[in-house]
């Protein structure tokens, strides 16, 4: 056998600017949260929902990921919080490249919490750091309660997953069974935080925006 | 799915080693560090995949992974950091620079000799 020394780097710069932007954060004492899901699943309904119940209570910012349009930061801004639109044309994940180019544009210091928005896709983007506090994956009824089964890596890596849309469960149109979903995330994720809710019609979101005012203090007092 | 990414270029890199060394690569080491690791079992499978009919197909994969070290403007020392306790384990200071956490590296290819 024959040993050759290649040492040489296989991907690119992303992890660097993830650490840069991990450190940021830590410094600044903010929280920020990757929301990745499915195109469709109500993410940008869950954060206006989610800056219009907490106003008074934590200052929000918002990075959108897509990969066109400025539709979903427009969203945002209408509920008054800021909000950077990111246009990725093409890609399936945002980097932390532009996650560290954002921030430049967004008034971190009078923000106790920022979202990152990702571009909709449930594989990707969970494989490319961001520099984030933490992951959410967010699952809607319609697209079924095997997802944590089928796309394991997301569900294993969150720290919280919201299963949206439970509104559709009443009247029986969804066939989604939520112990099910829950019981697969928690294989995988014994520590993930679960909040069924709608969005929409408001169900559960007391419970998770609790959650974010409790992980905000807990970031600040450390 | 960044894993078949990773394991394209790998396949690429290790195939050119393979032709400038005239020999059969066997195995290879790869290390990577704490904030972007590559699944190893995801990375060996995706390798599997596309190294099936081709010069690489068989070839073993290592990976090492590494901590995250950060270097102390203090004192200077240069220390594995934990994050959620962000200081110099030396002088007790919080005045750091993260050092780059450690690449996804290429290290070594074992070929067959003859």
């Amino acid at each position: 056998m024959k040993k050759v020394e290649i040492v040489k780097k296989i991907l690119g710069e992303n992890e660097k600017f993830a650490l840069e932007n991990l450190f940021f954060f830590t410094k600044q004492k903010k929280i920020c949260l990757n929301i990745i899901s499915s195109p469709g699943s109500g993410k940008t309904t869950i954060l206006t929902r989610t800056i219009n119940e907490l106003k008074g209570k934590i200052k929000i910012g918002v990075i959108e990921g897509d990969i066109q349009t400025d539709l979903d930061a427009e969203r945002i801004r209408a509920t008054e919080a800021p909000a950077v639109q990111i246009n990725t044309e093409g890609a399936c994940h945002l980097s932390a490249a532009q996650i560290n180019d954002a921030l430049k544009q967004l008034p971190v210091e009078d923000l106790d919490l920022i979202f990152i928005e990702n571009v909709g896709n449930l594989v990707c983007p969970s494989a490319f750091e961001l520099g984030e506090s933490g992951k959410i994956v967010v699952l809607s009824v319609p697209e079924g309660d095997d997802k944590p089964a089928k796309y394991p890596a997301i569900f294993a890596k969150s720290k919280a997953l919201l299963i949206n849309k439970i509104d559709l469960l009443d009247g029986g149109h969804v066939d989604f069974d939520i112990e099910k979903a829950r019981a697969d995330a928690r294989r995988l994720n014994k520590d993930i935080e679960i909040f069924s809710v709608s969005a929409t019609r408001g169900d559960g979101m007391d419970r998770w925006c609790d959650w974010l005012v409790k992980t905000v203090a807990k970031s600040a007092s450390q | 799915m960044h894993e078949m990414t990773v394991a394209q270029s790998l396949m690429t890199i290790i195939a050119e080693q393979a032709e400038q060394n005239n020999a059969r690569p066997v195995s290879v080491k790869i290390s990577c560090g704490t904030l972007n690791p590559v699944n190893d079992e995801v990375l060996s499978f995706a390798f599997e995949a596309i190294a099936k009919d081709t010069p690489c197909e068989g070839v073993k994969l290592q990976v090492e992974h590494k901590p995250i070290r950060a270097r102390c403007k203090y004192c200077d020392s240069n220390f594995d950091i934990k994050l959620s306790q962000p200081e110099c384990p030396k002088c007790g200071r919080d005045d750091f620079e993260l050092l780059p956490d450690a690449p996804l590296v290429l290290e070594e290819i074992e070929f067959q000799t003859e």
